[in-house]
Parts: structure tokens; sequence; C-alpha cells
């Protein structure tokens, strides 16, 4: 069945390529395909076309729609249609880790110490019911998701880390007469000005401003958790009816939002739909029959459908390979004996098959072979580092088994490997770690634990960790922002092990490494950023403490109603905003 | 010829001496009831290949380092190099990585029955080795549940009162219980190293003792049932007039007249417990990696259904065989041994 459906689908890309040849350039109608990968780095099927439905599905519910209550990438870059944030992600190609300006008019204004953002707002920002947006509503948006014991419990809390001022403001419920009272670390001298108040210099901030949470809402039309049922549009969508999680999501045109405020959002399409708790292989089938126009969730195709697209030339022009910003790594723990003897760590490292471990995880579209940490999309990543070199990356046995005389284990050593075990591609990563150690002699037992408590109390807590002996454990990362900073500092930073979902596995806790992670995100030198972050990635894989096993990849599939495509390496997924579709 | 209604007081005769005068009922048969069965049992051949695939799936388990040795590889080694790196498909010509991914899976007369995509791990190791696994849980927890099923029956049964109400109802508790998701819960929470086991024993102690000791109420009705009626027969009377105690009457009056229908729900209840040791594996509650067993095959199969069909059908397959085998094997040995089938 699939074969024929394929077939179909590979027929409308051969003659749509032909017309592309004749005609020059995507039109609007027919949709022209792209080739493989090529919305990784420019745009495919550019179009102005406005007008038609644009049809989303997921395989779960969605997380939330409420801006301030979600920590998902896909609610981060869909949430935009309806709530609008201070900066957003570039959406141009090859500049898309990079922040712009949303509702700000330009980007923020940074004190001499670096203490201190003021942001302006852009004029003619409204609400769906035409009532003007102030800078206290995005104050408010911040306050009901990061403060008080009842703040919004799905968000990350980076507001309430970072800012002065606030360290006895207790949320927006604690004084309902004057729910902002007591919240200093934000200023609004003005309806149009912010002003963010700092507790140390903090480089990152632009990127903690474009969190969904910097989103406006309406003191009075907060009602917490529930807000999600209908969210004061303040982009060009509106929801029409109420959302409650499972019953899919319709978006109209909200015909109060003004273009002219706007300039990261063409908003293409009248009308948005969200189906939810689709099948994932339902999901991918539909996509390459073009009955849908994109997976909302943002993780690729199923592995099933996967082997056929990149098998299939003409199917595969319309897939995309790109990396997705994570790192899938095994945390080597520093403190389990004897892998706290940094050179059985090198001993492992130098071991691992790195060959086996990338056809584990899918071969090449799968992920690429790391040498280093940081991936190749984040300021710091040292595409020349290749601290333990081998042929074919095949492991090099005879320094390992040097390295493993050198921490007095010459015969090799046992230990305890950690996986999820409903998650199939890890454990044959498991596998093959398994199989590779074994030719010099560290035998690995494989321990499988359920996913939903493994980071939370198997892997994620050092206690059980030295208990079971789990000297290895299969991890993966993926940073709340690309930077060094957001991408290293909870798993290789020492002030961040914690008793229970910890993230640093490994329980590295180097000086060094800190020390420099806390000077990194101190300096503003974008260049001198850069050398710090190289020197820390150095650093953490000489420790041994983190075994690369692929900087990971998704296979994107964009059908030929999808316009406007292309892929955004912030979200880690293609960018929702300028979508547009020829589906009617 | 029609079986005799009382043939159980014939089995009886030669086991127990205390049982000697009941055991003068009129002989209906020149032959013994195991000779009657045998008969009927070897001219159904339906039955008969059951029996002799049974066999061979044992002798295929026993003798899996050898088989592996003399057909196959050692079922943990990988064999990259013939695998395409992208889809993990057995490539059609290894020297060549573009050559595209065969069909078959890779089988040759070296890897019979195809390569494991991704790892390139042998099939027929694989699967011989998962045999292993699979009849051992099965037996295992057969055994288990046959043990405390029939002692439990059995006094249920003979005692009645107080005693068969605290039995049945124990049982009534045992039969609503989700097995399927206490066992899942159960294999999430024992730790590695418990009851003096570590590893796979430990996981394939547990399995046995899941299935085993959570299915015994269904042999224990039967049982209980059976022994209601057996209990008011003449020679248990007789048993009882000359003064034998309880655990005489029970074990060796009654017992024997009970091993036929037993070794019948035993024997039905094997492929049952293949399925269920299956069903764990598939939902990764079964034993560790690297070592094979055939529901975990299965399940890892699903993500290469489209491009290495053979992942998924030749696992199922054995199960198949597997379950079909002791079926038909079970179902032969009631028919033969039932006293109101004619032969």
């Amino acid at each position: 069945m699939s074969k024929s459906s394929l077939g179909l689908a590979a027929l409308g890309v051969s003659s749509v390529l032909l017309l592309s040849a004749c005609g020059g350039g995507g039109g609007s109608e027919g949709g022209a395909a792209g080739s493989f990968d090529q919305a990784t780095t420019e745009v495919v099927n550019a179009s102005e076309e406005q007008g038609g439905t644009l049809r989303y599905a997921i395989s779960a519910n969605i997380e939330s729609t409420d801006p301030g209550n979600t920590y998902y990438g896909y609610v981060w870059n869909f949430s935009r249609y309806y709530a609008r944030t201070l900066l957003t992600y570039n959406a141009e190609p090859g500049k898309t880790t990079e922040t712009v300006p949303d509702m700000a008019a330009e980007m923020p204004e940074i004190s001499d110490d670096g203490k201190s953002y003021t942001v302006k707002l852009r004029d003619g920002l409204t609400y769906e019911d035409g009532s003007a947006i102030t800078s206290e509503d995005i104050k408010y948006g911040i306050a009901r998701s990061n403060f008080g014991d009842d703040a919004l419990p799905n968000g990350p809390r980076y507001f309430k880390e970072l800012l002065a001022d606030s360290e006895d403001y207790e949320g927006v419920n604690a004084n309902p007469s004057d729910p902002l009272a007591g919240f200093d670390g934000i200023e609004t001298p003005d309806d149009q000005t912010l002003v963010f108040h700092l507790k140390k210099p903090f480089a990152d901030f632009p990127y903690v401003l474009v969190q969904p949470q910097t989103a406006p809402v309406p003191a009075d039309a907060d009602k917490g958790q529930q807000y999600q049922e209908h969210v004061v549009s303040s982009g060009p969508y509106k929801f029409e009816g109420d959302w409650t999680p499972g019953s899919g999501l319709t978006l109209v045109r909200n015909e109060e939002w003004n273009p002219d405020s706007d300039p990261v959002r063409p908003a293409l399409p009248d009308k948005i739909t969200v189906e939810e708790g689709v099948d994932q292989n339902e999901i991918d089938q539909r996509l390459i029959n073009g009955e849908l126009d994109v997976d909302l969730g943002g993780t690729g195709l199923g592995p099933a459908q996967k082997g056929d697209i990149l098998t299939d030339e003409d199917a595969k022009a319309n897939a995309d390979n790109p990396e997705n910003g994570s790192l899938r790594y095994v945390a080597v723990n520093t403190v389990v004996e004897p892998l706290d003897n940094e050179a059985c760590r090198q001993a492992v490292m130098y071991a691992a098959d790195h060959n086996s471990l990338q056809r584990a995880w899918g071969g090449a579209a799968g992920g690429e072979i790391p040498n280093d940490v940081i991936p190749p999309a984040i300021p710091g990543h040292d595409p020349k580092l290749d601290l333990y070199p081998s042929e074919g990356d095949k492991g090099d046995l005879d320094k390992a088994e040097a390295k493993l005389e050198e921490c007095g284990e010459e015969d090799g050593f046992s230990t305890n490997l950690g996986v999820r075990s409903d998650r199939p591609t890890e454990v044959a990563a498991a596998e093959a770690l398994q199989a590779s150690l074994e030719r010099v002699g560290i035998k690995v037992n494989i321990k499988q634990y359920p996913s939903d408590t493994f980071t939370n109390t198997q892997a994620g807590s050092p206690d059980f960790v030295h208990e079971n002996e789990l000297g290895l454990n299969i991890y993966g990362w993926i940073p709340d922002w690309p930077t060094g900073y957001g991408f290293l500092s909870y798993i290789a930073h020492g002030d961040n092990i914690k008793k229970a979902g910890n993230s640093n596995i490994s329980e590295l806790d180097d000086e060094e490494i800190n020390e420099m992670l806390d000077e990194a995100v101190a300096t503003e030198d974008a260049s001198e950023q850069e050398r710090l972050y190289k020197e820390i990635d150095r650093r953490i894989m000489e420790t041994g403490a983190i075994l690369p096993i692929v900087f990971e990849k998704s296979v994107l599939y964009r059908p030929e109603n999808l316009t406007n495509v292309r892929f955004s390496a912030g979200y880690a997924m293609y960018d929702y905003m300028p979508l547009g579709t020829t589906n009617t | 010829m029609s079986a005799p209604s009382d043939a159980p007081e014939k089995q009886v005769e030669e086991s127990g001496a205390a049982a000697e005068a009941a055991a003068k009922a009129p002989a209906a048969a020149e032959r013994s009831l195991r000779q009657i069965a045998w008969q009927r049992f070897r001219r159904d051949k339906v039955a008969m290949g059951g029996a002799v695939v049974v066999v061979l799936l044992i002798a295929m388990a026993v003798l899996a380092p050898l088989l592996t040795k003399l057909f196959g590889f050692p079922p943990n080694e990988f064999h990259q190099d013939l695998m395409d790196p992208l889809t993990g498909g057995a490539l059609n010509d290894p020297a060549d990585p573009a050559s595209g991914i065969d069909p078959w899976g890779g089988m040759s007369s070296e890897h019979l029955l195809g390569l494991e995509p991704v790892t390139g791990r042998d099939m027929f190791s694989r699967i011989v080795y998962g045999a292993q696994i699979s009849l051992l849980v099965a037996f295992g927890a057969t055994v288990l549940c046959v043990a405390i099923g029939t002692v439990l029956g059995i006094v249920a049964g003979y005692f009645g009162g107080i005693t068969d109400t605290i039995i049945s109802r124990a049982m009534d508790i045992f039969l609503a219980f989700p097995l399927l998701l206490f066992a899942i819960a159960l294999a999430g929470v024992v730790p590695d190293g418990a009851f003096g086991l570590q590893g796979n024993a430990l996981r394939v102690g547990l399995l046995i003792f899941i299935i085993g000791f959570f299915n015994w109420p269904y042999i224990g009705r039967i049982v209980r049932g059976q022994t209601l009626m057996l209990k008011e027969r003449e020679f248990v009377e007789a048993a009882r007039s000359l003064g034998a105690g309880s655990g005489h009457i029970l074990f060796r009056e009654l017992l024997p007249n009970l091993i036929t229908p037993i070794l019948v729900y035993s024997t039905l209840l094997i492929p049952t417990n293949i399925i269920f040791e299956a069903s764990l594996s598939f939902l990764g509650v079964g034993i560790n990696p690297p070592t094979p067993s055939w529901g975990g095959m299965l399940s890892d199969s699903l993500d290469f259904y489209t491009t290495s069909p053979h992942f998924v059908i030749i696992p199922g397959l054995a199960i198949f065989i597997t379950v079909l085998a002791f079926n038909l094997f079970g179902d032969g040995l009631r028919d033969a041994f039932d006293p109101r089938s004619s032969d």
C-alpha cells in the first residue's frame, strides 16, 4: 500500500521539477518541489500567496497552548501565531540561531555594567479585541509563569533565576488588588518600555527574551492554567472557540492584528488547524500523501517511514536532514569506580566504535559522528578537535589498552550501563557500545529503565547511580537556547549536580570548566566568548566524562503543497511563522 | 470400542496397595488406559506432527551452542560490514555500500535466516538461542503454576468447608488480577540483584515467578473439580476405612488419578506462557540485551518493517510455530485421554 502512494508522490515530484525548470523558480500554484536537504540551508517553495488552510497534526496532545506554561520547542515555535514575544529567532536561512526583535522595536539596550536591559515596544501593538498591548501586560506574563509557589508549572524559570530585586515577590495571586507589587526586577516606566535588572551580567539574556513567557497577558483575562482554553491573541491569528487538551485547535485570522507592527510574520494561510493524538505512522503517511502539511511535533519521520523515504530518490527530494541541535551521548560517570580514574574513562573513549554507534542511530541520516561536545550550530564548536582519533572511527584499541594499564585495570573491568528500555535507538546504541568495549576487556552489563523515571530517579539521581554502579548512562541534551552556556551549563557545570532530576549525569565537577563557564556567560565580546567555549569543549573531551554518540539529525518531510519552508536551528524544526500552503 | 467409564480405578491398581480392595472393579478393557491413549494418539497425525515439532524445538534449545557452531555465528557477534549504514538493512553486495538493500535480509548459506538490521547479528543463532529463553520461561512457569494449582486444588476439593472457601476466594482474587500491568510494574521496580540472583538469571526467575504464580487458579479449579468428584468414589472410601491418613489419600490415592487432566492442561498452558513471555519481552520488561528473545526481537523489528521485513516475519513465525505445535500436541493428548471420545 505504501509503495503505490509513494509512487504517486514521486510522480508529482518529477512533473513539478520539470515545471519549475521551465518556469524558473517556485510558483505559488502547484507548488514546486525542492531537492534533498534544501530547506536546511535555503527557502523552499518561496511564496507570498495568501489563503488556504494550513493543516498540522501531532502524535500527542499539545503540551499547552498557554505561552507561559510550556517547555516544548514546538509550542514555542507555534504559539507565536497568537502570542507575540519580545524577541524571536531570525527566519532568514543561515542566521536562524540569531535573535531579532518581534514586539520590541529594536534589540535591547544593555547598560555598561551588563546588568540592565532596556526594551522599547513597537507602535500599534494590539490584542484581538483591539485594545493596546502595554509593557505592564508583558511584565504580568513573566510574573505569572516564573514567580510564586503557584507559578505555572511547565515552563523554565530563567527570569526567577536571573532577575534582581524580586526575591520576596510571591507571584500574581499573592496580592489580588495589586498583582505586581514587590516585583521590582522589571521596571515599566511607561506603556512602551521595559527595563530588566539582572543580579549579574548574563550575556545570553536576549535568548531568555525569546521565550513565549514574554508574550503579553492581560491581567483580567488570566485564569491560571485554564488560560490555555482561550489565549488572548496578540498575533495574526486567534482561537476559534476554546481549546481543551486533545480536542484539536483551530486558528482564524485576527482582524485587529496590525501587519505594519510585525516584520516577522507574513501570515499567509487564512486558517490553521491542529489535529491531536494522531499516530506517528499515520501522520507520516498523510504527509507523504499530501493530506497534511506539517508534523507539529517537529521531530521528523518515525523510523519505519524514514527508511522508505531515504531509499526512494524521488521522495527523498521532499525531505530535509538537518542537525536538530541535540547531542546524544554516553555520560561516563566520574564517581563510580573504576571510572573515577580519568585514564579509565579515556580508555572508554578510545575503545568506543563510533562507526557502530552511528549505525545504531540510523547512520548518516541519524546524525554526524562528533569529535567534541558543542554542536556545529553553536559558537564554540571546534571542527578541528580530535582527541581520540581512530581509523574509520572504529576505535583505537592499542591506545585504549595503554590507558587501561595506566589506570591499573590492564585486564579490563566490569561496569553497568543504564538505558531507557522504551527507546529502541538508545538500546541499540547500548548494545553497540557493549560490543565495542568488550574488545578491550571492558564488560558492560546493560540495565534498562522506563523513560518516564530515568532522568529523575535513576540516571538523574547520583545516589541511585552510585548504588547500582551505573558507570555509563545513555542520555541526550537539547539546549534551551543555542549558545555554549545554554548547552553546557546543565550537563557539565559542577554546581548543577542535583539530588534528583540531575542532568549532569557524569557528575563532572571540574574546577577549570566551572570557572570558564562562569566567565564565558559574563563576557559580552563574542569572539572572546567563543574562545572560552572552545577551551571548555576541549577540556570536557579530555576528562572523558562525555562520550559523544551523534550530533543528531532529523528527517523532516515537506509535502509539495507547503510553501516558504525553511529550517530554524533556533527551534530545531521548520520555522512555522513563514509557512504557507497551496491547500485550499 | 468405547473406553470404560471407571478408567481411573484401573490406574490406581498400579499405584496404591491400600486401594486393592476397590480396584477389583470389572476390567472392561484388556489394555491399560495409557496403552489405549497412546494408540489413539499415534493415529492422530496432526497431534503427532505437533509432538515431533515440540521435540525438535526442545532439541534446538538444548543444542543451541552446537547448532550455532555448525550453522551460524555467536549470537552477539556484530557483522556491520554487511549492513547498509543508512537504513540498517543487509547489503546486496557487502563489497559495495551503494548496492542497495537485500529484500531477503541477507539470507545466504552462511547466514541461514539472514541478518539482524543495523548490527548484522546472525538471525539463525539468535532464533536458536531465543528458543532457550522462551521455552525455559514457559516450562518453568508451567511447572510452578501446576505445582501450586494442584496442591491447593486438591486440598480445597478434598477438605471442603472453610478450607475450600478460603482457597476458592483466593483463586477468584488471583483471576481478577491485572496480570500484565502487574508484571510490567514489578519488572520495573525489582533491582538488578535480588534473592541471590543477578542479571538475566534474575530476570528469567522473575518472569517464571510472575507468570507461574498468577496463573495457578486455572489449573487449581480443574483439580478441585476433579477431586470433588473422585473423593466420593469407593476406592477413597475403602482407603479411609482401612485407616489411611489424609496425606496418604491426597497424594497416593487422588493424585495419581489426576495426572491425566493435569498433564493435558499443562501442555495447553505452555503455549499461553510462551505468548505471555513474548508479550513481556515485547514491552521491554523481559530479559536484558544482548541476550536474544523472540518477543524482544519482534519488538525491535517494528522500526524496520518497511526495509527489512524478514526481521518481523522470522521471530513471528518462530512464536507462531511453537505455540501451534504445543497446542496441537496438547489437543491430541486431551483427545487421546478423553474417555468420552471414540477411536
